[in-house]
């Protein structure tokens, strides 16, 4: 088990080390300076000595392997580096955003797994049945629904039937609960619809697939009542990819959730990224990539374990 | 005789010619939820086509005396904060979604399907970089990577269909890759590599042609997505750009600022990627069940 653990870990840093090095190059190829950006923006006169002096104050005028390394040595020490727009190091500025968009994440995970889990079983046990078929086109229409104009519908509801706006200041959960779920509970409902869409499939799929082996058969043969069978025997069971494909959602959800933090006006990580690029802020962008990998590779890597430990015939494989 | 002849021979000619309509009755009558798929799809690209036709406006025409008009007999579906009617950009804007999304899948599931395939039949060391490659573009969601490819090179329709291919290149040579892994042992690739033939040929013309199910299953499964992608993009403003007519856009133009004044500005247009979404997501899970259900993922 130790080794498995051991050998995932490793495999993460090659990885990482190559969306380093692609993004870092890509957005380096670019044209576009941003120095000219910032000034241009202005409408000031920018004498050449002044954009030199910022050039070097970003240290735009090093070499660029210079400026990758210089940028790579940080990262174990947690110093992304500074943005090239604001002039705050970097690290900074994830990490006021990030709690919330963890917190959204987890919200909307939840939200997710409590919808498609049971929907998915029950659409499973009365397969064909005009329960399954509804279930069915409710999960397929939370694939097509765009997640941002639910959030609109939602927003458009609340003005129009309630006059009541979702609280635009983010709150931190530990200062005031009650705020921090009023706010954030609504992207979390519209992500997690979406989110629970892909879940309920899979829940459906497996589920249905583990009905037809022979221990639930022998479960049923034993007398066992069908509500036991279901969840001691079948669900336990269906549970693995379940959580595969539940964990590879959830990755995608911290740095992935851009338009629906436009659209509720939430400070995370996903407007950040809009508007770094909006800006062209390349070291912002590079680091808010990295950061989104990592996450992705690092849920990947738990839910593998997750797995792991649930079955044990993976770990000695 | 000369007739019963004739007549058969129009009976056999009738069946020949019928066969497509005989795939496609089997098909809605197998399966009614992708036959309706496929049917909003069809009513969609004669809207896209004839839309110069059937729309009562200009989508470009603003009319400052008509602003902000809710839904009426004029304006069907009311008009948006520059006077422009609502349902003309409504039916100018299925043309933008067909063309980016069909572009945008078609250009991902072929290059995907060549990069796939390639990996497949070379094998070895080749084979793993492109692996480990394909896998780094995996780990992003969609969107940030379509992203990151408008960081590099600017906004504009031509700029998001290649935005919206790159995400789509790795999960279709993902897919392709193990379809062709089990063609590379079959006894003709081997003929044809006893023979001589270069790699490229083989590929191309060997190879190819017999991953044609998944090839198809992929594109029709990621046309739904490119819409919804697209129309992510232009809500962002690093999409399509005004004036052109987006639905996406048209959402963006809509969103707060005119919620409690105007909200048919902000109903109609998510209706409508919604819906297209919706048709092509049923039209390529039946397409896929028949022809291949292994494919079946999510």
């Amino acid at each position: 088990m130790r080794l498995y653990v051991l050998k995932r870990l490793l495999l993460m840093i090659p990885t990482l080390l190559g969306v380093a090095v692609v993004v870092f190059f890509v957005l380096r190829v670019l044209p576009g300076d941003i120095v000219e950006l910032k000034y241009a923006g202005t409408g000031a006169y920018a004498p050449k000595e002044a954009m030199d002096r910022e050039r070097a104050q970003l240290g735009l005028d090093q070499p660029l392997w210079k400026q990758f390394t210089t940028w790579i040595v940080g990262i174990p020490r947690l110093d992304f580096g500074t943005s090239m727009w604001t002039g705050q190091p970097i690290s900074h500025e994830i990490a006021i955003r990030l709690e919330l968009s963890i917190e959204l994440a987890l919200m909307a995970t939840f939200v997710a797994v409590l919808i498609s889990v049971p929907l998915g079983t029950l659409a499973a046990v009365k397969q064909d049945t005009w329960i399954d078929y509804c279930v069915r086109v409710f999960s397929i229409a939370g694939l097509a629904i765009p997640s941002f104009w639910l959030g609109i519908i939602i927003i458009l509801a609340f003005v129009i039937y309630f006059h009541w706006l979702p609280p635009l200041i983010f709150t931190s959960f530990w200062v005031d609960p009650k705020e921090n779920l009023l706010q954030l509970i609504w992207p979390a409902l519209a992500v997690g619809y979406r989110y629970s869409a892909v879940a309920t499939r899979m829940t459906r799929s497996t589920i249905l697939e583990v009905l037809r082996e022979d221990y639930i058969r022998t479960a049923r043969a034993k007398g066992l009542w069908e509500q036991a069978v279901l969840i001691r025997h079948a669900l336990k069971n269906a549970l693995l990819p379940i959580i595969t494909v539940i964990g590879l959602e959830f990755a995608f959800l911290v740095g992935g959730l851009v338009v629906t933090e436009q659209v509720f006006n939430l400070n995370g990580i996903g407007k950040l990224f809009v508007e770094a690029i909006s800006q062209r802020d390349y070291t912002m962008v590079q680091s808010l990539v990295l950061l989104t990998s990592f996450v992705f590779i690092f849920v990947n890597f738990t839910t593998d374990l997750v797995n792991a430990w649930l079955d044990p015939r993976i770990r000695y494989q | 005789m000369v007739n019963a002849n004739v007549d058969s021979m129009a009976l056999l000619v009738a069946q020949r010619s019928n066969r497509w309509l005989d795939v496609s009755v089997r098909f809605a009558r197998r399966r009614p939820l992708g036959a309706a798929g496929a049917a909003i799809v069809v009513l969609m690209g004669l809207m896209a086509a004839l839309a110069e036709l059937i729309s009562p406006f200009n989508p470009l025409a603003t009319n400052y005396g008509a602003m902000l008009q809710a839904p009426g007999a004029a304006h069907w579906l009311g008009t948006d904060a520059f006077g422009r009617d609502v349902m003309t950009r409504i039916i100018y804007g299925s043309r933008t979604a067909l063309w980016v999304g069909f572009a945008s899948s078609f250009m991902g599931a072929t290059f995907g399907a060549i990069i796939g395939v390639a990996s497949a039949y070379f094998g070895g060391k080749a084979d793993l970089i492109i692996q480990r490659f394909m896998d780094m573009l995996l780990s992003f969601p969609l969107i940030v990577l379509a992203l990151v490819v408008v960081a590099v090179l600017g906004t504009g329709s031509t700029n998001v269909i290649l935005a919206i291919t790159v995400p789509m290149i790795p999960r279709c040579a993902l897919v392709l890759r193990s379809s062709a892994l089990s063609l590379r042992e079959t006894p003709f690739v081997e003929a044809s590599r006893a023979l001589g033939t270069g790699h490229v040929r083989i590929i191309f013309r060997h190879m190819l042609p017999n991953v044609m199910a998944p090839y198809l299953i992929m594109l029709t499964a990621f046309l739904g997505q490119a819409i919804l992608l697209e129309a992510s993009l232009s809500f962002l403003g690093l999409g399509v750009t005004e004036p052109e007519a987006a639905w996406g856009l048209m959402l963006r133009g809509a969103a707060v600022e005119f919620a409690e004044q105007a909200p048919w500005m902000a109903i109609y247009p998510g209706v409508a990627i919604s819906l297209s979404v919706f048709a092509f997501n049923l039209f390529g899970d039946s397409l896929r069940d028949a022809l291949d259900p292994k494919l079946r993922v999510s």
